[in-house]
């Protein structure tokens, strides 16, 4: 009788859930090693959004220019605070400008993606570059991103809270079934969201979930609280597919010296040609 | 004390294992740990600090006695203590300043007593210099000028500055060498790839292990493209197609010609041997091969985020201070 009740008990469930279960390591997890990548444009902007100009096009015309996407987020809207909204819609206005000739302001203006500053979590997973999971057999899992050799190291069933601020946070990963579970806290509160503006304070909280949904995807969905900007919780989730080229490896994307012009030019010799 | 008494006993069993593993024969007394698909274990944190000096000093004997590493590591210590009130107040309080970023594990001569990293050749000093060809001779001067510039306080540009001044590579480009800080690397593994994660700056080399071959040769990188495979209970990886950049690798060698190949192995349960090879012949009259040893680090301490260009406040202060001294000059 048990055994039949257990029998239905799993029928049930995959009737609930999607059929897929990802294999299982020796560890009794499953195994999300691999080079992944996101296909949403929420770099451009979380929300809903239409194809856009870049900062300069008379010097890029449509080269810098960004592709329309819909909203990631959960009901659509993210519930700023009524502060936050209006400082969201400055950051944007801002975006391009670049100040650093005063340390007490170094990051007052502009995305500091534009500046080469590690986007911090969950940005560096949608942003349009891949990033490889290393997932070993002891208590740690690396995530290593192409922009700007990003990286986290990700602490698994870690108690300790974060000892410092880090611009990719303090990690602490757990399974919850075959779901990773990462719990991110102690994030520098000056990385942004995205290129629209979308921001958070020092107060930052985010729980991502991982769940394989076939040997080539994982559904992501990451909730993100922040008691000083935003009114409630609130969730994004997309898949990320995993990359298939043959020989497919983790290049380098190391912009200090794209962005280097922008924040230092002005500080050269007069006289001395660029 | 007690510290120095358990350095001296780790020791004994590193320079035996060293003994073994150099000599290349006699039988390993230690197997390392496999992971769970059969690969050596090299995962976790490791430090590679040690005062042992990369070229053994000229006219000093290879391997040092018991006695003389323990006076090398006391005077070394005394040298360098934040404690010392003898120098006048500019030296005691600048060598305190230095004293609280350094890494402590580096007053440390190697356990073997070693007064050299390298070890081949035997002399333990880098092989003569080939000559510079006209084109490596004028970039090599264009990156001493902009040195210059830099060092008497007027840099033009950011551009005059280091390639780790300007944050792009610190430590993180083979071959690993201790420095006075952040001597640490994390290893990470999975089927496939072994990464190497430095502390400085916060990059993972990608040290691909499936048997597939490099990048073509025309695909430049910073770090390079690293290939490895295991010899026994040594990976082995081999590191090519480095950008061209004056400064990208090791001593100016030539990026183009520049070889290097780097093999791991655990020799105890808290060591690994990390033994390099470079090569280039328009920079070396031959080869040479160092060995540093890697210490495990204690997993109750972790490695944390190494920022670098995200609050590079000295690049801007560097070049505004230079502006500002050329127009109190004029």
């Amino acid at each position: 009788m048990k055994l039949l009740v257990a029998a239905l008990g799993v029928l049930f469930a995959v009737a609930q859930t999607p059929t897929y279960r990802a294999p299982h390591r020796a560890d009794g997890h499953p195994d999300v090693s691999g080079i992944w990548q996101a296909f949403v444009t929420a770099n451009w902007d979380l929300q809903d959004h239409e194809a856009q100009p870049g900062l300069h096009p008379e010097l890029d015309g449509a080269y810098s220019a960004g592709p329309g996407g819909q909203s990631i987020v959960e009901g659509g809207d993210i519930p700023y605070q009524p502060w936050a909204l209006a400082k969201k819609k400055e950051n944007f206005a801002k975006r391009g400008q670049v100040d650093v000739s005063d340390d007490k302001k170094w990051h007052a203006l502009g995305d500091p993606e534009l500046k080469c500053y590690m986007p911090g979590v969950p940005r560096a997973t949608y942003m349009p570059h891949p990033f490889q999971i290393v997932q070993g057999s002891n208590n740690t899992i690396l995530m290593a991103y192409e922009f700007t050799s990003a990286t986290r190291i990700i602490r698994m069933n870690w108690t300790q809270e974060a000892p410092t601020d880090a611009w990719m946070g303090w990690n602490r990963g757990r399974w919850d079934g075959d779901t990773l579970v990462v719990d991110v806290t102690g994030q520098r509160e000056e990385t942004w969201l995205d290129r629209a503006g979308d921001f958070h304070s020092d107060k930052f909280h985010v729980v991502e979930r991982y769940t394989p949904t076939s040997p080539y995807h994982m559904q992501y969905e990451a909730t993100l609280e922040d008691p000083k900007v935003y009114t409630r919780p609130w969730k994004i989730s997309f898949p990320l597919y995993r990359r298939m080229e043959k020989n497919l490896q983790l290049l380098e994307f190391k912009c200090v010296p794209f962005t280097e012009e922008l924040l230092y030019g002005k500080f050269r010799k007069p006289g001395v040609a660029r | 004390m007690n510290a120095m008494k358990a350095a001296a006993v780790s020791a004994v069993a590193i320079a035996i294992a060293l003994t073994v593993s150099l000599s290349g024969q006699g039988k390993k007394t230690y197997s390392a740990p496999k992971t769970p698909w059969g690969d050596p274990d090299l995962q976790g944190v490791w430090n590679d600090a040690t005062s042992t000096p990369l070229q053994r000093p000229n006219g000093t004997k290879d391997v040092l006695s018991d006695e003389e590493a323990a006076d090398f590591q006391a005077a070394l210590a005394n040298e360098l203590t934040r404690d010392r009130r003898d120098g006048g107040n500019a030296v005691d309080v600048n060598r305190a300043y230095n004293d609280h970023w350094m890494d402590s594990r580096r007053l440390k001569i190697t356990a073997d007593h070693r007064t050299s990293l390298i070890v081949e050749p035997r002399d333990g000093r880098i092989p003569p210099l080939v000559p510079l060809s006209p084109e490596r001779q004028a970039a090599r001067a264009a990156r001493a000028g902009a040195n210059a510039r830099f060092n008497d306080g007027l840099p033009d540009e950011h551009l005059d500055m280091s390639l780790p001044v300007r944050c792009i590579i610190r430590t993180d480009s083979p071959p690993y060498l201790p420095t006075i800080y952040n001597n640490n690397f994390q290893i990470f593994q999975s089927p496939g790839v072994v990464a190497i994660g430095p502390e400085m700056i916060h990059s993972a080399r990608m040290i691909y292990v499936d048997g597939r071959p490099h990048l073509n040769r025309g695909l430049k990188q910073w770090l390079g493209d690293s290939r490895g495979r295991w010899d026994g209970a040594t990976l082995v990886v081999e590191t090519t197609n480095f950008r061209p950049d004056e400064g990208v690798v090791f001593q100016g060698a030539d990026p183009a010609t520049f070889k290097i190949t780097e093999r791991f192995t655990r020799v105890d349960p808290t060591s690994m041997n990390y033994e390099f090879t470079v090569e280039d012949p328009r920079t070396w009259t031959k080869p040479w091969t160092a060995i540093v040893p890697w210490n495990k680090v204690d997993p109750g301490e972790q490695m944390f985020e190494y920022g670098c260009h995200e609050d590079n406040f000295d690049i801007v202060h560097f070049l505004v201070g230079a502006r500002n001294r050329q127009k109190n000059a004029r």
